[in-house]
């Protein structure tokens, strides 16, 4: 017999979902007029039904988070918001486990990712933002930085408790209020964490959670009374916002797309590094906008790295979002696991190899083998479009310099990663690439205090760390 | 010697052969360990894991004041772990000092135990500290009085200065005394040469100078069997396998007391090297209070409740 991992499904009993939700506004949970379900990816099965926000709703969220703004909230000192960030973030740990239970029923990412990356670092985010909040005028920014007003904050479905706390724990230190639009497909913790303000008695309007599609997005982005844009997701539509925003006074940060180098160079730790490739690519079934999707190999040691790498995936264990043994779970969408198909099937048609680990793929819900295609070349599709998913494009390179210049060799820049043992190649290499986040014998690690963004087509601004804090103050330079 | 034809007996062919190895970051390694431990085996596979940890383990009792009558009673143990249930196997082997081999052996083959080995620390144990006529004679009389495996120590002092030739030569000397009548197991203390790094350089010097098993510690220095420094070795035995078709063991010692614990071992061992090295001829746990848990556990699962600790005999 050979060891074979039994089942080890972690419970849902801990969650109760709503056969329906509304939005949340002005403290108060409030019924939406239109419906659209949200789903279990991993399974198709329909969790919710969950309220899309018209003109009106978002009126009353813009209205309302106005009101707090300037009544309560901007008046109130940054000792006392402190202390609600506080209680927030203590309320996440202690419902961390319904936290990632919803997470993972609703977007598909692996319980164990949940559990151990998303929640904690969505209160870590809460825990360090909330110790800015009465210590704003030592942070380098100005003798006495003001806040903005009301943020407008769009968030997308791939970490999307921790996408929030990345928006809403800066912005209430700094003094703002915020309407957040959660992601069409991945609602439910959005909706649990307005429960946790309610529970903390935040203020009402401090924090507005409106659901909805694009079209939603698109209200909050042109509404008038809203003071500042913070998005992640795609480059596509952060284009549409920058050009929506440019004739208006809002203040914007974009986090956007991004194709990763992950270079690897001959002197590299190669068990690390195989394990950072997968970290890289596959964590999150590869939906990471800084994913290290452009795996860069030195000629002379991509053979071993390669090898290696296919027995490490030959390892990985897809299934069950559910099972705490599980690696990668689900493709978030339908839409999107079409996305991967099709620009998997343009490697297939570009003439890369495309090579994948034998595994059985449940027959419902929406899911993709971890795949790397080799013999890619900068003039493949999949070398330069993101594929967001769990999708390796391997090319190889002869020297350092052609190592950076292949890295750079993209209209994005939002990480990158390199692998040496040799600290004086490293701290060069840093110098060179032009992204947002080097990770250095490491790969998507992230770190309230660290800030993230990218260059280029990747987006403008930073969020985490003192940088991030600054998007949501004025009186202060920008970057 | 052929030494695999990875190194000709030469220091600079063993300095080149180790220099080629990769670095170990330190980082990632203790990263990748703690997420291996993460696993969650339940029901069956927790069932088949306790059994297969029992006939790994190596029984131990490395003590001064260690008597006959103490290991007679460890090996009555090893035979029969549970007296009250036959189904619990045997365990891998009976690890004693030298002057208790021939107690042991006698003893086992007494009760029915001629299955069950015995190994015998050897080199001077724990320390190394000896010269090497007498550690060659040291692991001469633990064959004489029946030994069938040798745990031997390298001396962590030519290691660390640096000194590998000497540490290999050592190996390539007392495997030559092994012979085809014991099994040869070459303890690093891995609490001693501290860095991954070091590990790494180990296993490769051990594997290649002819050892059967390369072993983490001798059970007298903390921190012992980490899971990041199996880990390693593991990667090691496993890379060692793809130069030379060879399956070296690994032997963890040290630090593992409970079932949580030894399970975490056999999980690093089946996602780093496979199913292969999921038997007690390529993987063994020294340990001494591990074996009473592991009993203790297999108890819950058959009866579903915890058992006093009067339940399962103390030797």
């Amino acid at each position: 017999m050979t060891f074979e991992y039994a089942p080890a499904p972690e419970s849902r009993a801990i969650v109760t979902i709503k056969p329906k939700y509304g939005h949340f506004i002005g403290g108060k949970f409030v019924a939406g007029s239109k419906h659209f379900p949200t789903i279990n990816p991993a399974t198709e099965e329909v969790l919710s039904q969950i309220a899309l926000a018209g003109k009106a709703d978002v009126d009353a969220a813009v209205k309302a988070a106005r009101k707090a703004y300037a009544n309560t909230w901007s008046k109130m000192s940054g000792k006392e918001r402190g202390k609600y960030l506080y209680r927030i973030a203590r309320i996440m740990q202690e419902r961390a486990r319904e936290f990632a239970v919803l997470e993972t029923l609703d977007n598909g990412k692996p319980i164990r990712e949940s559990r151990d990356t998303d929640i904690p670092l969505a209160a870590a985010h809460f825990f360090y933002h909330a110790g800015w909040a009465d210590k704003l005028e030592y942070a380098g920014l100005g003798t006495s930085p003001k806040p903005l007003g009301v943020a407008g904050q769009i968030i997308p479905w791939n970490f999307p408790l921790l996408m929030l706390a990345w928006k809403v724990a800066p912005a209430l230190a700094a003094g703002n209020t915020v309407v957040l639009k959660s992601a069409e497909s991945t609602p439910l913790t959005a909706l649990l964490f307005a429960e946790v303000c309610q529970q903390a008695e935040l203020p009402a309007g401090v924090v507005n959670i409106v659901t909805g599609d694009g079209s939603t997005g698109a209200l909050i982005v042109n509404h008038p009374g809203i003071d500042k844009i913070a998005f992640t997701g795609s480059t596509e539509v952060g284009k549409i916002i920058a050009r929506a925003v440019a004739p208006t006074n809002k203040s914007v940060t974009l986090e956007l797309g991004g194709k990763a180098a992950n270079i690897v160079f001959d002197d590299a730790p190669i068990d690390e590094t195989v394990e950072g490739i997968v970290n890289g690519i596959f964590f999150n079934q590869g939906h990471v906008c800084c994913a290290g999707s452009r795996l860069l190999l030195q000629e002379n040691v991509a053979e071993e790295v390669l090898h290696k790498l296919k027995n490490r995936m030959e390892k990985i264990r897809v299934g069950d979002p559910m099972d705490k043994n599980t690696d990668v779970g689900a493709i978030n969408s339908k839409e999107q696991l079409a996305k991967i198909i099709e620009l998997a099937a343009v490697g297939d048609s570009e003439g890369a190899e495309r090579w994948s680990p034998a595994c059985t793929l449940p027959s419902k819900g929406f899911w993709f083998a971890p795949t790397i295609f080799t013999g890619v070349t900068q003039a493949h599709r999949i070398a330069r479009e993101e594929i967001f998913g769990p999708v390796l494009s391997v090319l190889t390179f002869r020297t350092p310099a052609e190592a950076i210049e292949k890295a750079n060799n993209t209209p994005f820049g939002l990480s990158a990663g390199i692998w040496s043992e040799k600290g004086s190649r490293t701290l060069w290499a840093s110098q060179q690439l032009r992204a947002g986040v080097i990770w250095a014998n490491t790969f998507n690690k992230f770190d309230p205090t660290s800030p993230f963004g990218g260059y280029k087509e990747s987006g403008w601004g930073r969020e985490g760390g003192r940088h991030g804090l600054s998007a949501y103050l004025k009186g202060v330079s920008h970057e | 010697m052929s030494f695999y034809g990875l190194v000709d007996g030469t220091d600079a062919s063993l300095k080149s052969y180790l220099g080629n190895l990769s670095g170990v970051d330190q980082v990632g390694a203790e990263a990748r360990a703690a997420m291996l431990a993460t696993r969650s085996i339940k029901t069956t596979s927790k069932r088949w894991a306790i059994d297969t940890a029992i006939t790994m383990v190596d029984l131990t009792t490395l003590e001064g004041a260690d008597t006959p009558g103490k290991v007679k009673a460890l090996c009555t143990k090893a035979v029969r772990p549970d007296p009250t249930d036959s189904s619990v196997p045997s365990v891998g082997a009976v690890c004693v000092y030298n002057d208790m081999v021939s107690v042991a052996r006698n003893h086992l083959d007494l009760i029915g135990g001629q299955h069950v080995p015995v190994a015998a620390v050897s080199t001077a144990f724990p320390s190394g500290r000896a010269s090497m006529p007498v550690k060659i004679q040291d692991t001469q009389d633990a064959i004489d009085a029946g030994a069938a495996e040798i745990d031997m120590v390298i001396d962590r002092g030519a290691f660390l200065a640096g000194r590998y030739i000497d540490v290999f030569n050592e190996i390539v000397q007392i495997r030559e005394v092994c012979g085809d009548k014991a099994h040869l197991k070459v303890i690093f203390e891995t609490g001693e040469l501290v860095t991954y790094d070091n590990v790494r350089k180990a296993s490769f010097l051990a594997m290649a100078a002819g050892a059967d098993f390369i072993k983490t510690s001798t059970g007298k220095v903390a921190p012992a069997a980490t899971p990041p420094v199996v880990l390693v070795m593991l990667e090691a035995v496993r890379d060692f396998y793809e130069m030379t078709q060879v399956r070296i063991g690994v032997k963890p010692a040290g630090g593992i007391r409970n079932t949580k614990d030894a399970i975490k071992q056999l999980v690093l061992v089946n996602e780093t090297v496979g199913p292969d090295w999921l038997n007690p001829k390529l993987f063994r746990i020294g340990a001494s209070a591990l074996l009473n848990d592991l009993l203790m556990q297999r108890m819950k699962m058959d009866d579903g409740y915890y058992t006093s600790p009067q339940y399962v005999t103390m030797d």
